[in-house]
C-alpha cells in the first residue's frame, strides 16, 4: 500500500483516495509530428525495476494532479511535488541519489 | 417557498456514538485566488470567520469556513441564507475570476455525538484519525468506504460528515453500523 504526501494540501493520501495518472514528465507530440515522437508519446512507457517518476491526482482530496518519485520494488516513495514543471525537482534527485546510488530513468540520472 | 427537506430527513440512530440528520444546511463552494483580499472581506462578511490555513475549518456554530484545496473554500451559512450567499460573492468579485455556486441541495450533513466518533469513522475511512493527524478545526476530504466524503471534528466528541446528497442513506448505514462495533479502544 503506497502513502502519498499531497503537495497540494499536506495530506498523507492513502493509495485509494488517489487516482493513478501513469508515467511524469511525457512530452506531448500532436499534429504535425513525426510518426516516431507521436508512438513514443502515445504507446512507449518505461517500466523500470527501481526508480519512477508517476503522476497522481489527490481523487478523493483537493482534486489536484501532482508528480510521485518511488521505487517500484520496495515502494519506497522517494518525494512527491507539484505539478507545475516539465522535469523532476532537485531536491527530489538528490534524495535518490542519496538513496539509489548509480540509478536511472530514461535519460535522467 | 416550500421548506428544505434533506435526504436523511431527521433519519437519527442512538449508539454509543449518535449519528443524527444534521438538518438543512447552506452550502456555497468558492473557488479562486483564497489570498484575494476581495475574497477574504466578502468571507469574512458572510460567515464572521477568518480565513482558515491548510485543511482548516473555521466555524462559528452552523456558519463557518471550511478549506477545501488552494482555491476551493466551502461557506456554511444558514440554509434560508445561501441564495443571498451567492448573490453577495458575485458582486463582490464582479470581474476578477471566481465560482461561487449554492450546492446546499447537493449534500447532506450528518453529525455524530458521542466519545467513541474517531474509532466509527476510523473503521470506514483511510484517514488517519489520530488526534495528532486530526485536531478539532480541520477538515479532511476522503472517502468512507466507497463515498465521497468530508470530515470535521467539532470537539472530541462532536463531529459533522459532509457527502453527498445521492449517497446520504449509504452514508449513514455505513455510520449506523461502525457505531455498533464493539469499542477496539484505539483512540
Ligand atoms: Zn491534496
Amino acid at each position: 500500500m503506497l502513502t502519498l504526501h499531497c503537495p497540494y494540501c499536506g495530506v498523507h493520501c492513502d493509495e485509494t483516495e488517489l487516482a493513478p495518472g501513469g508515467e511524469a514528465h511525457l512530452t506531448r507530440h500532436g499534429p504535425g509530428s513525426d510518426d516516431a515522437d507521436f508512438e513514443s508519446y502515445l504507446f512507449l512507457r518505461e517500466n523500470p525495476r527501481g526508480v519512477h517518476f508517476e503522476r497522481w491526482r489527490h481523487a478523493y482530496g483537493c482534486g489536484k494532479w501532482f508528480h510521485a518519485a518511488r521505487c517500484t520494488v520496495t515502494l519506497e516513495v522517494f518525494g512527491t511535488y507539484p505539478a507545475q514543471t516539465t522535469a523532476p525537482m532537485q531536491a527530489i534527485l538528490d534524495i535518490i541519489d542519496e538513496k539509489r546510488p548509480g540509478w536511472r530513468w530514461r535519460d535522467v540520472t | 417557498m416550500s421548506d428544505p427537506v434533506t435526504a436523511l430527513a431527521g433519519r437519527e440512530a442512538a449508539h454509543r456514538v449518535t449519528i443524527r440528520d444534521a438538518g438543512p444546511r447552506g452550502m456555497v463552494t468558492l473557488r479562486g485566488d483564497l489570498e484575494d483580499p476581495r475574497i477574504l472581506r466578502a468571507c469574512k462578511a458572510l460567515t464572521g470567520c477568518a480565513m482558515p490555513d491548510q485543511t482548516g475549518a473555521v466555524l462559528d456554530g452552523d456558519t463557518g469556513l471550511l478549506w477545501m484545496s488552494p482555491d476551493e473554500l466551502l461557506l456554511l451559512v444558514p440554509c434560508s441564507e445561501a441564495g443571498a450567499a451567492v448573490d453577495h460573492l458575485s458582486d463582490a468579485l464582479r470581474g476578477m475570476p471566481h465560482l461561487a455556486v449554492d450546492v446546499s441541495d447537493a449534500r447532506q450533513i450528518i453529525a455524530l455525538d458521542g466519545a467513541g466518533l474517531r474509532e466509527v469513522l476510523a473503521r470506514l475511512t483511510p484517514a488517519d484519525l489520530h488526534p495528532d493527524a486530526l485536531a478539532p478545526g480541520t477538515v479532511r476530504r476522503t472517502r468512507l468506504s466507497q463515498a465521497a466524503a468530508a470530515f470535521w471534528l467539532i470537539s472530541e466528541e462532536k463531529a459533522e460528515v459532509m457527502c453527498f446528497r445521492s449517497v446520504a442513506h449509504y452514508v449513514f448505514g455505513l455510520l449506523d453500523n461502525a457505531a455498533q462495533s464493539p469499542e477496539a479502544g484505539l483512540f
